[in-house]
């Protein structure tokens, strides 16, 4: 592809014009016509199926990683041009996927060239739905506390113990896991980073209903459950820092859900649609100004993501900073659903049938009340920020 | 445009903060206000900060200045709130000068623009004529009459109003159910007959006036703009100013959260840090991100006047808003953060929330802008 930005954008728009299927090129309209890839996934439509394999074989599901492991191999300026003829044509993302958003970044930084070239392209091009091994029964927050043991038993490791809250454990192939290789260690020294397939003999996945009655998801208990050594990423028994540098991305994309939403999808264009005007003013004053004070944050933090992006464009790097964005934007989520309920009065409340889309609107304001615990909680985040940005002690 | 600054924007603002850190740091407030110093400003570092350039960064170079943009004006204004200098900045420098530009009125920029540039004129804007910001109700009249106007009416809060040269005034001369109809602009002397000025010291030691007209005669070429139709140019030179003044408080939010986080970790108490207890971080760690919103809210606003774009009048409501209700808290949270010694005159910290509760009320306040960004958006 051209490296000139001018020629880029037309080869990009000439690309997509014959590659994004027809079907691709609106907003979706429920959470069935996200692509989530791997062995389980029922794609929707055959244009679901060509999209995702069109962009996969293309490496433009993961538009900025290194073309010898099956990546676009874009700079920021041609990511940024891709992104915007995207979303010129209303392209939906062709993959959602935990292995570009979270696994990708640390096995492109940790991993061996094997591993690299083993799960990267599979990953890019959607054949492998990933699950994350992190929390346990007794380690949420004091992550570093968990403790399901991997013992060493030369050509494999042995793990034992269990992880909870494991978001898609039921539909995922393989999980990334955080497991302890060294008992005897202090607490963040001994865990190791470890890849292993879900079906596995000795793995059982158990879902876990969540108040929005969805079960996204799950326990996961392991039995005596043979890991293969080569699926052993980074150096043994220092897995807490790719566990933390897979926090940051983690924490990036999960702050995404504070970005505006755009035209007519936004809580005041709702508000005028269901409350109407008086005049030119919402008839509710005092939800009008509850709605102004939330508008000017949200337009505040989609100018301090789009700062925030140049700088790391100027050599800036985030560090820290991405708990903030974590923190503001999932608790700016929760606004925004609480506006969302407020406005739609009584019929927020539907919790099934086909009016409500299966109470779709109350299922996915409570689902909101997650945002500002996965990933680490609210609190946590202002813990990073007091400590590592702001440098208080204790 | 990227939301970065460029490196000679980064050496102006690095420039500012040297000047401003070693010829007027808070102390020189304080000075002039033990000193009881009748203009609020120190009229030579006025004369050291022309010689700078910075009463000449928004004036295009016919008229003798830099042409610098709004982008460079914002950051020497943001770190005059660091180190709360007075100054004719947004009086003069940014309030008056774009009036001036954007009145299009060639004669009088040629008059005065170069004057400003070198800091020997100064001039303010006189339009409110309520204790409210309510830029549209313009009672003061202006009656033709042979070759010019008689102007009778008074107006309110007058920044820097016993210092100015000149005043530019909205005045009625028509009639109108739109009440942003019918009104002009002109250029007014502050020296001519019948002008009555009294000034009041504010809480932050800033200087305010009140001026009289009494039948007080222009004549019709210090018309600035269009006649009856003046409105659209001080709307759009309001949004400019509150733009400006929302970097001075993003200045005057940065320093104070600065100065509490110094204290956090120094002073102790139960033999640890105060700054140890999670109660006053999580505290710390939101007013952070607050601040860090503000900066991206004002660099934003500043540029899209540079690029004359159409966002100028939400943006600025934008910023206006945020800038205010974070400055409040950074200097409420100070002072709460220091206890006891944050209450005393001799402590600085104090300076700053005087200073916020000024900057915040002029051209608006927090609940004015987010009063009018609902309206920009339509609801
Ligand atoms: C929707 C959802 C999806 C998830 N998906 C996954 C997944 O895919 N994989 C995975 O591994 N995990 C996942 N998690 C788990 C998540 O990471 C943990 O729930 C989270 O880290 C909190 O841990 P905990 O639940 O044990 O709560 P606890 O740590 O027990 O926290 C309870 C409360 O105490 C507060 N608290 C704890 N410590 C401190 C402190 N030091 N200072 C101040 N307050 C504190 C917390 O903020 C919280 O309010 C998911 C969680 C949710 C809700």
């Amino acid at each position: 592809m051209s490296t000139d930005p001018n020629m880029f954008r037309l080869e990009v728009r000439e690309w997509l014009d014959t590659n994004c299927p027809e079907e691709m090129r609106s907003p979706m309209s429920s959470e069935k016509d996200a692509c989530w890839g791997g062995r389980n996934f029922i794609f929707q439509s055959e244009a679901q199926r060509l999209w995702l394999h069109r962009m996969g074989e293309k490496g433009w599901t993961a538009p900025d990683w290194p073309k010898e492991y099956g990546g676009g191999g874009l700079n920021r300026e041609q990511l940024k041009i891709l992104n915007q003829e995207m979303k010129r044509i209303n392209a939906r993302p062709a993959l959602y996927s935990f292995g570009i958003s979270m696994l990708g970044p640390a096995l492109l930084k940790y991993g061996n060239e094997a591993q690299k070239l083993t799960y990267l392209p599979a990953i890019i091009r959607g054949e492998i739905r990933w699950a994350q091994g992190y929390s346990e029964p007794n380690a949420g927050s004091d992550l570093a506390n968990l403790q399901a043991p991997a013992v060493d038993k030369g050509d494999h490791y042995l793990l034992n113990g269990s992880k909870i809250w494991t978001s898609y454990g039921d539909v995922g192939d393989w999980m990334f896991c955080l497991v302890r290789t060294d008992p005897d260690a202090s607490k963040h020294q001994g865990i190791s980073f470890m890849l292993f397939d879900l079906k596995t003999p000795g793995i059982t996945v158990r879902p876990i209903k969540l108040i929005s009655g969805r079960s996204p998801f799950c326990e996961v208990f392991f039995e005596d459950v043979k890991i293969p050594r080569e699926q052993q990423v980074g150096e043994l028994n220092k897995g807490w820092s790719i566990a933390k540098y897979l926090l940051t991305h983690e924490r990036e994309m999960i702050s995404w859900t504070g970005l505006s939403r755009t035209g007519s999808d936004s809580v005041s264009k709702t508000a005028t649609q269901v409350i109407g005007k008086t005049g030119d003013k919402l008839d509710d004053a005092i939800l009008r100004a509850d709605i102004v004070r939330f508008e000017v944050d949200e337009m505040a933090f989609a100018l301090t993501i789009e700062r925030a992006r140049d700088e790391v464009k100027a050599g800036v790097s985030l560090g820290a900073v991405s708990s903030w964005f974590k923190f503001f934007g999932t608790e700016l989520n929760k606004q925004r659903y609480n506006l969302l309920m407020d406005i739609h009065g009584s019929e927020a409340l539907a919790w099934s049938g086909e009016a409500s889309d299966d109470g779709k609107l109350a299922r996915d304001w409570l689902r909101t009340k997650g945002n500002s615990i996965e990933g680490g909680t609210s609190e946590i985040q202002l813990n990073i920020v007091a400590k590592h940005i702001l440098g208080l002690p204790g | 445009m990227a939301l970065v600054l460029t490196e000679e924007q980064t050496m102006l603002r690095d420039a500012a903060k040297d000047f401003l850190g070693s010829r007027a740091p808070v102390l020189h407030l304080r000075q002039l206000r033990d000193d009881e110093e009748t203009q609020g400003f120190s009229r030579e570092l006025w004369t050291e900060m022309a010689e700078m350039g910075w009463a000449a960064i928004i004036i295009p170079e016919t008229y003798g200045g830099l042409d610098y943009g709004y982008t460079g004006l914002g950051l020497v204004l943001e770190e005059s709130g660091r180190t709360l200098t007075p100054s004719p900045l947004i009086s003069t420098a940014l309030l008056s000068s774009s009036a001036l530009i954007l009145s299009g009125n060639d004669g009088l920029c040629e008059q005065w623009l170069s004057q400003i540039a070198t800091g020997e004129k100064l001039l303010s804007l006189a339009f409110e004529e309520s204790a409210q910001h309510r830029p549209a109700s313009v009672t003061t009249q202006a009656v033709s009459e042979g070759d010019g106007y008689r102007l009778s009416g008074t107006k309110l809060g007058v920044m820097n109003g016993n210092s100015a040269d000149a005043f530019i005034v909205t005045a009625r001369t028509r009639l109108s159910d739109d009440p942003c109809e019918g009104v002009s602009l002109f250029l007014l002397p502050a020296n001519a007959d019948g002008v009555k000025i009294e000034t009041t010291q504010l809480l932050d030691n800033h200087r305010s006036s009140t001026v009289r007209l009494d039948g007080v005669f222009v004549s019709s070429d210090q018309l600035m703009g269009p006649l009856h139709d003046g409105y659209p140019i001080l709307k759009k030179t309001l949004d400019r100013g509150r733009i400006g003044i929302a970097a001075e408080m993003l200045g005057v939010a940065q320093e104070s959260f600065d100065r509490t986080l110094q204290y956090l970790k120094e002073r102790k108490q139960f033999g640890v840090p105060i700054g140890s207890f999670q109660a006053l971080q999580h505290r710390a760690a939101t007013l952070f991100g607050e601040i860090e919103l503000c900066k991206s809210v004002v660099l934003k606003a500043l540029q899209a006047v540079d690029e004359n774009s159409d966002d100028i009048a939400l943006l600025a409501s934008l910023a206006k808003a945020k800038c205010g209700q974070t400055a409040k808290l950074a200097t409420a949270e100070g002072i709460q953060m220091h206890g006891g010694i944050g209450m005393t005159d001799e402590f600085d910290i104090g300076f700053f929330i005087k200073h916020w509760r000024a900057l915040n009320q002029q051209l608006g306040d927090s609940r004015f802008h987010l009063e009018r960004f609902a309206r920009l958006r339509a609801y």
